[in-house]
């Protein structure tokens, strides 16, 4: 398929709205404002579009569940893309905004909200400087603000910078950022869509997301059903990362199989090495290897291979990685990013990640092996957000495929990779 | 302090451990910010102005350079919520900084992708060259290194942050030279994120 997410993003000036204009920009809200608002929240349904962010939820579902008898009612964009691996957003922000303003004006319109909050990640500033510039465009030119195409309906699009926190991007952690407060998730039900922000009724989507309405909007819901696999429809951008010849961001149908995006798209493993295991939707879901690639790196068929599609950050890794390692390195991650409310996850990562730092510097024994996995089972399904069970993965998924390098660590006393293979571990980690 | 019969926190991971040391100098947003503070807070309900406590504290950490509790209480003032409501969002986010750091803090990702292309030889090289470890400020006081978690540029690996510009596709000699450019030309040297192929020329 042609590319319709991020067509134009390595042209000049492409984030400016002359070029957005040029290629047909804003056409979709003009044509959502000509309908009813139920009619895009069905049109977005028949789509089947699902959410971007990881969960896969159906958009147009979570639009309907919106509480349409209380005001106000928000919009907020999750732009605090940090799972590690995921860079989509990033590019989509910085290198096509207006399709993303696009995005928001329509979402407020069929939900019947007035603002929409784009919440970023504060790492990603320069990206926030562009959005910001395009937002001040899209106000000039009235395609944001009162009475957009004269028919009256109103929207303000704002930009919060957020300050550092993975778990912003648990939705109700990120209306807690968005309220002034520590990004800690909130007990589920109630739901956002009956109350989120400020306790009203809010639809939390992820930016990708939001791109794709002006396109179901522009090109029908027959076309967008028409790509990829049934369910799993539209457009995908897939981050491929890691030991391959060619990073990036690629665009392409869910009908693309994980060997396609890794050895077509990025080129393969680097300087003949071959693929040792391949993370399909960043660091929170299990490992695939090398024989699963021919999976199809959809939404059903990654889960059906055991795996998540998750933010679709493929995350590559070739014969030198050692997995303990990487089980290490990634548990520093989710033991820094604890947003420390439930204890089983505060304190858990904690320890997974001292007991596996002792197995990788060679000091660790062999009921450490059976520790890690209790402390894993008593982390997953016990914490109010998702991040307890995607903390956990990384150890339970490598000690499932792994555990001989576990025990080779445990008996040899050291990493038994060749020395100049290991990738050191960072200096102030220790 | 743990609960765990065998196990010691270290002392640096505790958030609680990002205690404010001491009150500062006498803190009020210049002019400039004050306005700037007076737009942001329109772009919330005027009964949850609690809402632009994370653009209020850049405001005050642009300014000043950390967040001191003389900070903490402007901000507390203007926004009509108590000093621990602001002080708890303080300590949670990391890019508040609650002491003084370098004109330019070197921020190294290290999380996966970052690291198995080489991101710790970017960290060694950068501690042997301005001899610190990370964390630390070096004895000029214009550079301060940090490594920090998956920064969401992982096809640019290894990347590094210096204050809000980024460096992609770091190595041991491109740091190098990004320190000497910074020490002759201070904040000319930033050249930013290498998607934005306008300033690149082509």
């Amino acid at each position: 398929m042609d590319p319709v997410l991020i067509p134009h993003v390595r042209e000049p000036n492409s984030f400016t709205l002359d070029f957005y204009l040029k290629h047909g920009g804003y056409g979709a809200l003009k044509t959502a404002l000509r309908k009813k608002p139920d009619e895009i929240v069905e049109m977005v349904k028949a789509s089947g579009l699902r959410g971007r962010g990881g969960a896969g939820f159906p958009t147009g579902m979570k639009w309907q569940f919106v509480d349409k008898k209380v005001e106000p009612r928000y919009i907020v964009c999750n732009a605090d893309e940090s799972e590690p691996g995921t860079f989509k957003d990033h590019l989509l922000m910085e290198r096509n905004p207006h399709l993303l303003i696009e995005g928001c004006a329509i979402g407020c319109y069929a939900i019947g909200a007035k603002v929409a909050y784009i919440y970023i990640r504060g790492e990603f500033f320069h990206v926030q400087s562009y959005l910001q510039r395009a937002i001040d465009e899209a106000y000039a030119k009235g395609y944001l603000g009162k009475n957009i195409f004269g028919s009256g309906f109103e929207c303000d699009v704002y930009v919060h910078r957020g300050a550092g926190a993975y778990e912003a991007g648990e939705e109700t952690a990120l209306l807690e950022s968005l309220e002034g407060k520590r990004a800690q998730p909130r007990n589920k039900p109630p739901f956002p869509a009956v109350a989120g922000l400020y306790n009203k009724p809010s639809a939390v989507n992820n930016v990708e997301t939001l791109c794709n309405v002006p396109i179901i909007v522009s090109k029908g819901v027959e076309w967008y059903t028409s790509v990829g696999p049934e369910k799993n429809g539209g457009p995908k951008l897939y981050c491929v990362s890691g030991h391959v010849k060619n990073p990036g961001v690629f665009e392409a149908s869910m009908n693309v199989t994980l060997r396609e995006l890794v050895e077509g798209y990025a080129g393969g493993a680097r300087d003949g090495r071959k693929i040792k295991a391949v993370i399909p939707g960043g660091s929170s879901v299990p490992i695939l290897l090398p024989e699963q690639l021919d999976t199809q790196a959809s939404f059903d068929g990654i889960a059906r291979a055991g795996s998540m599609l998750g933010s679709a950050a493929i995350i590559v890794l070739d014969d030198t990685t050692c997995m303990v390692w990487l089980a290490e390195n990634l548990l520093h991650f989710y033991r820094h990013e604890s947003c420390g409310k439930c204890t089983p996850c505060r304190e858990g990562t904690d320890w997974l990640h001292k007991i596996l730092r002792r197995i990788e510097r060679g000091e660790g024994q062999m009921r450490d092996l059976d520790l890690l996995s209790s402390i894993s089972n008593n982390i997953a399904g016990k914490t109010l957000c998702a991040f307890g069970d995607a903390a956990v993965t990384p150890v339970q998924t490598t000690l499932k495929h792994f555990r001989h390098e576990y025990e080779a660590h445990i008996r040899e006393g050291r990493c038994t990779l060749p020395a100049d293979w290991r990738a050191r571990q960072p200096v102030g980690a220790h | 302090m743990s609960f765990h019969p065998k196990m010691a926190y270290d002392a640096t991971f505790h958030k609680s451990a990002r205690q404010l040391e001491d009150e500062g100098p006498p803190f009020v947003y210049t002019a400039e910010n004050r306005a700037r503070f007076d737009q942001i807070v329109t772009r919330y309900p005027p009964d949850r102005r609690r809402s632009a406590v994370l653009p209020a504290l850049y405001l005050a950490q642009y300014q000043q350079g950390y967040i001191t509790a003389n900070a903490i209480r402007h901000v507390a003032e203007l926004l009509g919520i108590t000093r621990a409501d602001v002080e708890d969002v303080v300590s949670y986010y990391t890019m508040f900084y609650t002491k003084p750091v370098g004109t330019f803090v070197i921020n190294v990702c290290r999380t996966l992708s970052c690291a198995v292309n080489g991101a710790e030889r970017v960290t060694e090289e950068l501690c042997a060259k301005l001899n610190v470890t990370a964390g630390q400020t070096d004895a000029s006081g214009t550079f301060t290194l940090m490594e920090v978690e998956c920064l969401g540029a992982c096809d640019r690996a290894p990347v590094i942050m210096v204050n809000d510009s980024w460096h992609e596709h770091q190595s041991p000699e491109k740091v190098g030279k990004l320190l000497d450019d910074l020490k002759a030309r201070g904040e000319a040297a930033l050249t930013g994120c290498v998607h934005v192929v306008e300033k690149a020329g082509s």
